[in-house]
């Protein structure tokens, strides 16, 4: 407990009508152990003597106390979270031992716990809440808005704060064109990755002739590292529910599916839960809001493959086939699942429509850039102080994210450095690399296309300078390779040889003409692949070989890894000027190729040295180098 | 019924007026109808290469090859693009001659490139396509891992070392012949085509047509030779070798040297036979005529009765397989005859080694044909008397073509020569059974004279020729109505079947043949590229009936003197015993379903859960644990029977539940346990 105690009563002892605790259970902060807060507070706060509800019950005048877990907070790093109303504290990696101080400083005696609050690595400032953390102060939470705050699992406080409003209004005050046209005026565009604008997708669909008609969420999110799909439906599982019936109406559809990747049981089990509430309150089902529509959801979980997120294999997949992408046209608006028009939105987008049908198309366009509108949620990790789910407008560029959202990047050891970025990998195994040149590039969907990189999903990695860049490009090539379907030839064969020839660069047997020859393949995959993941595999290759071309000039030419990271080709040393004798790598050597007197420069004997770089790590002057 | 058009495309092109043009290389060509660019741009006179592109099949899109530039677009598959008009399509850039030789590079990478012993080497199409690309060198890395080959099968063998992983045998097997014998298989660099769960070819639900023989463009499927055993028989000074030709063969095996299709090639066959060694050379058409009047008598006869009907016909080796299979309960409808093949083959066991003077063991039957079901149909035990087998070996066209180009014949060169009599006599009836609807015809051909007792005034039934995949006729004789139907390629023939056992059609005989076209499209052919090979083969068929002095069966006198001789009456016992099988339930899983519980004696209600692996997906496991919970929870063990069932075909409704027969859709643990509770509560009040 800091000596520093701040009050936080305001005056009498009657806010307890206002005190909410919010714990939050989002992926990352279950795996922390917050189940296990939450468990610990419920206890402590009763055996307190406190009247707590962990049900939401608006009509409930009694002032208990509101204790309820939340999705994802997006603060990963810090969790498990717990928030506290009114005050809007945030104690950040709350363990079950901090429990009892919380109850007894904060909501018996109105105090902060200091030490649980975060501290700014620039300022060192306690920061009391997410107001003056700098991580959510350059944030603009649109989708992500009630995430962290809401309970998922509550379908009465969703409605309570307005929700199912639009879907209603969809159903009993619009017609399908009113719905498609406010969508195309807000300029909506897919968040999945391509950024197709979606109002177009919508009408293309409506104008097929009636009948049969499918909507279908896009929650396959696949992309290594990337996690914002399943934050927004663990964390308010409604809002994409609620999306996808809008999606129904304005193309006449009366059933729709939810296809969620299975390695997500958290998301699946919200997404049930959402659906059977909204059945049991009459939103769905034989008449959707008593409009005499009929509309049904159901909740299917993937079969594993990160191919499925591409929309036609998504279709095979669903229908029980092979998860195989088929060429377009036809395109799914006009022959879908069973052969029926089908639409397919990411669960992003489809809870952004929520927002549009609520608010207008003007007001969602205030935010992000003329052709790129609204906002996007990234997943920020890697070597930046702050990782986590982050929600910013586009044309954001990508220094405020990396510096002022991500706080800035981190060494080997995890401390803030300068001068330490090298680059970020945006838009996953599909997108490509961005260098300190676009540090003021706004984020935007053409933007990023244009210096060959792609917003793809959101993933977004930010790589200090001990990162190799032929070994990212390794890395998504592997990824993809294992990945692809094996149904076109270009994709199959090509990610598997373009992965051969990134290894004979990072293995040192690799010529000019590797490098040729992967220039070539590359481009002949890009072009020439069926279905979007082949087309976009090898991104991570052009995309390096465009910014970084000098990193494998140096492998191929000069047998060196400027980053030091390809162990074929490091060639370890001291440097005698840094080097102290002071004998610590010596001693953690597992081969004893390193010798020298106390007190006196070491050396490496390059012929015992098997690359481990474990002198590296141990010398704490920088002393070790070309590992 | 359609009649089917042979107009030219010339013809279609100069008269339609004010047609669409697209560009393709500069030149405006104008299009009408094609479906993609490919089309359109083979017919403009560019071969394009491709591997996967099949007119019959579903558009796939996986080999690349057939990449084009198009204007505003970049580069697309022709494939899978439709024409439209002033689209500007550059088919040769620098940019899809690299992607082209890219992907072939790609795929001679990871090929065995066995190339001099492999039994597709010269109709090879990667082959083919390395060599027009001038291919040199292979830039990657060869990367191919050695796989073992799947000889399970009698019919066929998988080679995956040599599979470009094109589909096209996939998609055959099951758009075309509705069956799914073989699957894609694994992710990535590891996928494979693959019997159902990685088992040989000969041990799965394969019904040997060996279509996906036909359309492989590598050597990844074959036919399975006999060739070395047939040598060895010819060179055994022991051995009496007969040989009998199916009529489709004659037809086609000149394509191999370099005849037209369609160009009967009999003479010459018997020819190099002969050369080869064999002892008699016999015609197949002659036990077809055999077949023909066995047939139709036994369908007349279950028409004056009105029983087992419709009568299927059984002649092809791959239907009778795909029956017994799925359609057991349809089994006592098809024709218990034999087919042409083993008529002859039992024939000839039977007569000649006592009008010989050979031990039986020293005779040997080789049949050649167009088919590769026949090698299964020929090692069926049904076929065998005494552990002999009819029908020893059989050779397809293309062996048979091999077996001349081994033994040195000039093949065009040959002076024809004569079948053997008796057994090499046949009407044209005999002939048109290799083509579809020729069964059908040959059969009207005897019923309408045997019903009618008047002699036929022209023998040809033009209502039951044509290329439809299903075709209805009917035939008036004398107030007697005959309703036929003809099916090729066993999609089709399911989906007939299917409408026979819901009792939806009313129809006297239907003819099925597994393969499109019929025998004359058999996997044994020669594998051909050119476009009209199966029209011009069938109507090879039909003018070689034309030429010949009887058109049927119960014209062919050395038929009739088969029966004074050795078979008695017609349908009689001794004829029924050498003519005549029934066939067997195949069903891989009779009962398909799996109980739970003890499964009650007498239960009342049944509730049977699809297992299926959509109506799993979507979480029929939870219906089950929530059935079987409610019957525990309410003590229903005694009245209730719940079991979980392979798949229902409902796939679009999942999951689905059957109970007490009724199905319930889109169904949850809540549903079908509220459908329990109603439909025990009614069937008790009833009680």
């Amino acid at each position: 407990m800091s000596a520093q105690t701040l009050s936080i009563t305001n005056g009498n002892n009657g806010h307890a009508a206002q005190r909410r605790v919010i714990v939050c259970a989002g992926t990352g902060c279950v795996a922390s152990g917050s189940y296990k807060v939450f468990q610990a507070l419920v206890e402590q706060v009763r055996a307190a003597g406190i009247a707590v509800s962990t049900e939401f019950r608006p009509e409930d005048k009694s002032g208990a106390m509101r204790l309820n877990k939340s999705g994802c907070q997006g603060f990963c790093q810090m969790g498990p979270l717990v928030t506290v109303l009114p005050e809007n504290l945030l104690y950040n990696k709350v363990r079950v031992e901090d429990v009892a101080e919380i109850v007894s400083e904060t909501l018996v005696a109105g105090r902060v716990v200091d030490r649980l609050l975060y501290v700014d690595s620039t300022t060192k400032k306690h920061c009391r809440g997410v107001a003056e953390i700098p991580f959510y102060q350059r944030q603009q939470r649109f989708v992500l808005r009630s995430c962290g705050t809401i309970d998922p699992e509550c379908i009465e406080e969703y409605v309570h704060q307005g929700g199912y409003a639009a879907a209603k209004k969809a159903f009993l005050q619009m017609t399908p064109e009113q719905i498609c046209q406010e969508i195309t005026r807000s300029g909506l565009r897919g968040r999945g990755g391509g950024g197709f604008p979606t109002g177009r997708k919508w009408e293309a669909a409506r104008m097929q002739p009636e009948g049969k008609k499918y909507v279908i969420c896009n929650a396959d999110e696949g992309d290594p590292g990337a996690f914002m799909n399943r934050s927004v439906m663990e964390g308010n599982p409604h809002s994409v529910l609620e999306g996808l019936m809008i999606a129904a109406r304005a193309i006449g559809a009366d059933e729709t599916l939810i296809y969620v990747r299975t390695e997500y049981p958290l998301a699946v089990q919200r997404m049930r839960t959402a659906v059977k509430d909204a059945e049991a309150r009459g939103f769905l089902g034989a008449s959707a809001f008593g409009s005499g529509r009929p509309l049904r959801c159901e909740v299917m979980e993937g079969a594993g493959a990160f191919v499925c997120g591409e929309e036609t294999a998504m279709i095979a997949s669903i229908e029980g086939q092979r998860g195989m992408p088929r060429p377009k046209p036809p395109f799914p608006a006009q022959s879908g699942l069973w052969g029926k028009p089908t639409i397919i939105n990411n669960v992003e987008t489809l809870a952004h429509a929520v927002r549009i049908i609520n608010e207008g198309a003007e007001q969602f366009r205030k935010l992000g850039t003329a052709a790129s509108p609204g906002t996007k949620t990234f997943a920020l990790t890697g070597h930046v102080a702050n990782t986590g789910l982050v929600e910013v407008p586009f044309g954001t560029t990508l220094r405020e994210v990396v510096f002022d959202v991500g706080g800035g990047i981190t060494d080997r050891r995890g401390k803030v450095t300068r001068d330490g970025f090298k680059a970020v990998q945006i838009g996953g195994p599909s997108g490509g690399c961005l260098t300190r040149a676009h540090f003021d590039l706004p984020l935007d969907y053409d933007s990023l296309r244009g210096a060959g990189a792609m917003v793809g999903s959101g993933g977004l990695v930010a790589m200090n300078n001990k990162t190799c860049m032929v070994a990212i490009a390794r890395f998504f090539m592997d990824f993809t390779q294992r990945e692809s379907c094996g149904k076109c030839v270009l994709c199959r064969e090509g990610t598997r040889q373009m992965l051969a020839l990134l290894d004979d660069i990072i293995e040192g047997r690799a010529t000019g003409e590797t490098l040729e020859l992967l220039q070539k393949l590359a481009s002949a995959v890009q072009k020439g692949s069926l279905c979007g993941l082949g087309k976009t595999a090898p991104n991570p290759v052009l995309s390096t070989l465009r910014h970084f071309r000098e990193e494998y000039d140096a492998h191929v030419f000069h047998n060196h890894c400027p980053a030091g990271q390809c162990k074929a080709l490091a060639k370890p040393s001291i440097d005698p000027a840094r080097c102290k004798g002071c004998t610590a790598c010596a001693k953690k050597c597992p081969v004893h190729a390193i010798t020298g007197e106390r007190k006196q420069p070491h050396t490496i004997d390059q012929a015992l040295c098997i690359k481990c770089g474990v002198c590296a790590d141990t010398c704490k002057f920088e002393a070790v180098i070309g590992v | 019924m359609k009649q089917t058009e042979t107009k030219s495309f010339e013809g279609n092109m100069t008269t339609t007026v004010a047609a669409k043009t697209l560009s393709i290389d500069g030149r405006e060509v104008p299009f009408n109808g094609e479906r993609n660019l490919l089309e359109l741009i083979r017919k403009a006179g560019i071969d394009l290469p491709t591997f996967c592109y099949h007119s019959e099949l579903s558009v796939y899109g996986a080999c690349r090859l057939c990449l084009v530039d198009i204007q505003g677009r970049g580069i697309q598959g022709a494939c899978s693009t439709p024409p439209e008009a002033g689209l500007k399509v550059r088919t040769q850039t620098e940019e899809i001659r690299e992607i082209r030789k890219i992907a072939i590079e790609l795929l001679l990478a990871n090929h065995d490139q066995q190339c001099p012993t492999c039994p597709k080497s010269s109709s090879c199409q990667l082959q083919d396509v390395a060599r027009k690309l001038g291919i040199r060198k292979v830039r990657f890395k060869p990367v191919h891992q050695p796989e073992e080959l799947d000889f399970s099968s009698v019919s066929l063998v998988r080679d995956p070392n040599k599979c470009v992983l094109c589909g096209d045998c996939v998609r055959f097997c099951s758009e075309i012949q509705g069956i799914g014998a073989i699957d894609f298989a694994y992710r990535g660099h590891e996928a494979a085509v693959l019997p159902a769960f990685g088992k040989g070819l000969g041990e799965g639900e394969c019904i040997n047509c060996g279509q996906c023989a036909a359309v492989c463009p590598t050597g990844a499927l074959t036919p399975r030779p006999e060739v070395d055993e047939v040598w060895r028989a010819l060179n055994d000074p022991v051995k009496t070798v007969v040989a009998q030709i199916a009529p489709a063969v004659r037809v086609a095996i000149g394509e191999a040297f370099g005849l037209a299709p369609g160009m009967s090639a009999s003479g010459q066959i018997v020819a190099a036979l002969k050369r080869l060694g064999f002892d008699k050379v016999y015609d197949t058409a002659f036990s077809a005529d055999l077949t023909v009047v066995e047939e139709a008598n036994e369908f007349l006869k279950r028409k004056a009765k009105g029983e087992k009907l419709p009568q299927f016909t059984s002649c092809c080796p791959g239907w009778v397989k795909f029956a017994e299979q799925y359609f057991p309960d349809l089994l006592p409808n098809l024709s218990t005859c034999k087919s042409p093949q083993q008529m002859l083959g039992a024939v000839c066991k039977a007569t000649l080694p006592g009008e010989m003077g050979i031990p039986k063991e020293n005779l040997v039957m080789v049949s050649i044909m167009p088919c590769t079901a026949k090698k299964f149909e020929a090692m069926r035990p049904e076929f065998a008397e005494g552990g002999v087998p009819e029908v020893d070996h059989v050779l397809t066209t293309q062996e048979l073509a091999r077996m001349i180009e081994e033994a040195g014949f000039r093949f065009k060169e040959l002076e024809p020569e004569s079948f053997d009599m008796p057994l090499g006599f046949k009407t044209g009836a005999g002939v048109i059974f290799g083509n579809s609807g020729g069964v059908s015809e040959a059969v009207l051909r005897y019923a309408a004279e045997a019903v009618t007792g008047r002699k036929l005034e022209s023998p040809d039934f033009p209502s039951v020729r044509g290329e439809d995949g299903t075709r209805f006729a009917t035939v008036a004789l004398d107030g007697v109505q005959l309703k036929l139907a003809v099916v090729h390629g066993l999609k089709n023939a399911r989906a007939l079947a299917e409408k026979v056992r819901r009792g939806e059609c009313e129809l006297d005989l239907i003819e099925v043949m597994a393969c499109p076209g019929g025998c004359i499209g058999g996997a044994g052919q020669p594998v051909s590229r050119e476009r009209d090979v199966k029209r011009l083969r069938t109507r090879g068929l039909y003018d070689a009936d034309k030429h010949l002095d009887l058109h049927k069966s119960q014209e062919n006198h050395h038929v009739t003197e088969m029966y004074q001789k050795y078979l008695g009456e017609i349908g009689g016992r001794k004829a029924h015993h050498l003519l005549h099988r029934q066939y067997q339930n195949r069903r891989r899983i009779a009962d398909e379903r799996l109980v739970f519980g003890d499964g009650p004696e007498g239960a009342k209600l049944k509730v049977s859960v699809c297992a299926g692996t959509n109506c799993f997906l979507k979480g029929s496991q939870e219906v089950i644990r929530d059935v079987l919970h409610c019957v525990d929870a309410e003590q229903l063990q005694d009245q209730v029977e719940v079991s979980a069932s392979f798949c229902f075909e409902k796939c679009d409704q999942s999951p689905t539940v059957r109970v007490d027969g009724q199905q319930i859709q889109h169904c949850t643990g809540q549903k079908a346990c509220a459908a329990m509770r109603e439909r025990l509560k009614t069937k008790i009040a009833s009680e």
